[in-house]
């Protein structure tokens, strides 16, 4: 069967994309600029496509806590919300993540601090990537560039959050959740029965049979030796993680002379940065990443090697930077240029800022 | 081909929804499409714009500094959007409402009297439709039929019997659109 073509927005698409993926739930409480994501999910009444169930909380903590419950029973379940939102949903999921849950959380990023502003932003980088939360611990970060990512990338989450056991978040912003482009959506999957559950996840809590000890989930234990061998093992996962799961792009790259790293909405913005470029003479690539954690040092340090410096492309002041900078070990300049609070730079400021900081007289 | 859209004006106007059809049209003939509101804090009667990008190709940004056609419709949006067309490209504008009429020499102008001939045909919510027109006249990057066919797919069922006359709408923009000014 084809696949179904819509024109859709970034919000509405990751909605329809996590029904067809499967989903069992989604909890939630509204924010601009994804408010799309549970308006779309209330108006297409999952419960009687799939018995999906759709759920407005009374608050971004009830959310993530519903989230939390729901996971413990090997559902596969998400919410979504904005910065000022996902930041009121760190305690819970610093506690999903402690407790080895699958679940996966949307972030449609807005200029902030604070209640900041509506607009696209990407200062959540440091947030979404070093924790986010209390403790040591990481989100697998996924960063669609589009609509059709925004659809692609909910049904790989939740095989990932699956896979590791833990939170998952989907990195967007503004411009991607408001956004309509083409997209092609893939057929329905069918949700996993209480038997399949039973089966496939044998740490779920969904009643004690006699063949077996009690399932715990938390995320507390008073004993450190204890704790501390739970640390190691969560460690060992997010190497597990940077081993095998890293993703990214790289678009005219191979005879470049200067690179854009950028991810997210300010990838496509340098995309038409390198067209402008070139008219110029200026020959310059893009390395997107597509995971931000696993972040993919490897490859921006391989490309160290082959060009003359590097603008670290943001709507923040300057985040995403740092890992890159970590990468390239100082063997080439490395700048960062960005608009922050919600203002969206101009292909033509980034292809400034790329002579002015880089290329230099 | 590709076209690098701004369309601009007052919220309320169909500015968005303009937008939509001519996205959903270029959807009709296989072509890549992308369509960026203004999300701020709009509302009826405050400014709308929309970005969109219909291509042959995969499309980079779907933000841009400078366009190859802007369609305007107030005069706050006049003062933004003039200088940001690209030297060459097309300005499509209504009167009404305009005092400062755009003076570029170095690109094509023509202006719409879309209000007025909207209310002459009685329904004052096809004003969208007839600018549309006007800009296809101009600009034909989508056929006719693929617009009817985008607007079948973009409205609810409901509203089918309202085609019609919106196609007459096109028509009318498309043989009331005049030329302001040749690069």
């Amino acid at each position: 069967m084809a696949k179904e073509l819509k024109l859709m927005k970034g919000n509405e698409a990751i909605a329809e994309a996590a029904i067809r993926a499967g989903s069992d739930a989604y909890f939630g409480y509204p924010i601009t600029p994804q408010s799309e994501v549970i308006e779309y999910l209330m108006a297409e009444k999952p419960h009687e496509r799939t018995g999906m169930v759709v759920l407005q909380a009374e608050s971004e903590l009830a959310a993530i806590n519903m989230v939390y419950g729901a996971a413990g029973t090997g559902k596969k379940v998400w919410t979504s919300s904005s910065s000022p939102g996902i930041s009121l949903k760190q305690e819970g999921i610093s506690y999903i993540a402690g407790s080895e849950l699958p679940c996966v959380i949307v972030n449609v990023v807005r200029g902030g601090p604070g209640l900041g502003t509506i607009q696209p932003s990407q200062a959540d980088y440091f947030q979404a990537t070093k924790g986010g939360g209390h403790g040591d611990y990481h989100l697998l970060v996924l960063a669609p560039a589009s609509v059709q990512e925004m659809a692609d990338f909910i049904g790989d989450a939740f095989d990932l959050a699956f896979k590791y056991r833990g939170p998952v978040m989907i990195l967007s912003d503004g411009v991607i959740g408001q956004m309509m482009e083409k997209v092609y959506l893939k057929e329905q999957v069918p949700r996993l029965s209480d038997d399949e559950i039973a089966e496939k996840y044998p740490w779920a809590t969904i009643g004690k049979p006699a063949s077996r000890e009690r399932n715990i989930i938390t995320s507390l234990d008073l004993d450190s030796s204890k704790m501390e061998l739970h640390n190691i093992h969560l460690q060992s996962k997010y190497r597990q993680m940077e081993e095998e799961e890293v993703r990214f792009e790289k678009i005219n790259c191979d005879d470049a002379d200067y690179l854009f790293v950028a991810y997210g909405s300010s990838a496509r913005i340098c995309q038409k940065s390198i067209q402008l470029a070139a008219e110029k003479g200026i020959k310059v690539g893009l390395l997107r990443p597509i995971t931000l954690f696993p972040f993919p040092k490897k490859q921006i340090s391989e490309m160290a090697d082959k060009v003359k410096g590097i603008l670290s492309v943001e709507m923040s002041a300057g985040q995403m930077i740092e890992d890159v900078k970590l990468a390239v070990n100082g063997r080439v300049k490395v700048e960062h240029f960005g608009r922050y609070g919600g203002i969206i730079p101009t292909p033509a400021e980034v292809v400034d800022a790329l002579i002015e900081k880089i290329i230099g007289e | 081909m590709t076209e690098e859209i701004i369309i601009a004006g007052f919220g309320g106007q169909g500015v968005l929804s303009m937008g939509k059809i001519l996205a959903y049209s270029g959807i009709m003939q296989d072509q890549e499409v992308s369509w960026m509101p203004s999300y701020g804090p709009e509302m009826r009667g405050g400014t709308a714009n929309v970005t969109v990008i219909v291509s042959d190709e995969r499309i980079s940004s779907p933000v841009l500094n400078e366009f190859d056609t802007a369609i305007i419709l107030n005069q706050q949006s006049m003062d933004k959007f003039e200088s940001a067309v690209k030297k060459g490209g097309t300005l499509v504008y209504d009167p009404n409402g305009i005092t400062h009429h755009p003076e570029r020499k170095d690109i094509n102008i023509y202006s719409i009297e879309a209000a007025k001939k909207a209310s002459e045909m009685g329904n004052t919510k096809i004003f969208n439709m007839v600018v549309l027109g006007a800009y296809l006249k101009v600009k034909p990057i989508v056929k006719i039929e693929n617009v009817i066919l985008g607007l079948k797919k973009s409205l609810p069922a409901r509203y089918h019997s309202l085609i019609a006359l919106n196609k007459d709408a096109i028509t009318m923009g498309m043989d009331a659109v005049k030329e302001i000014n040749k690069a």
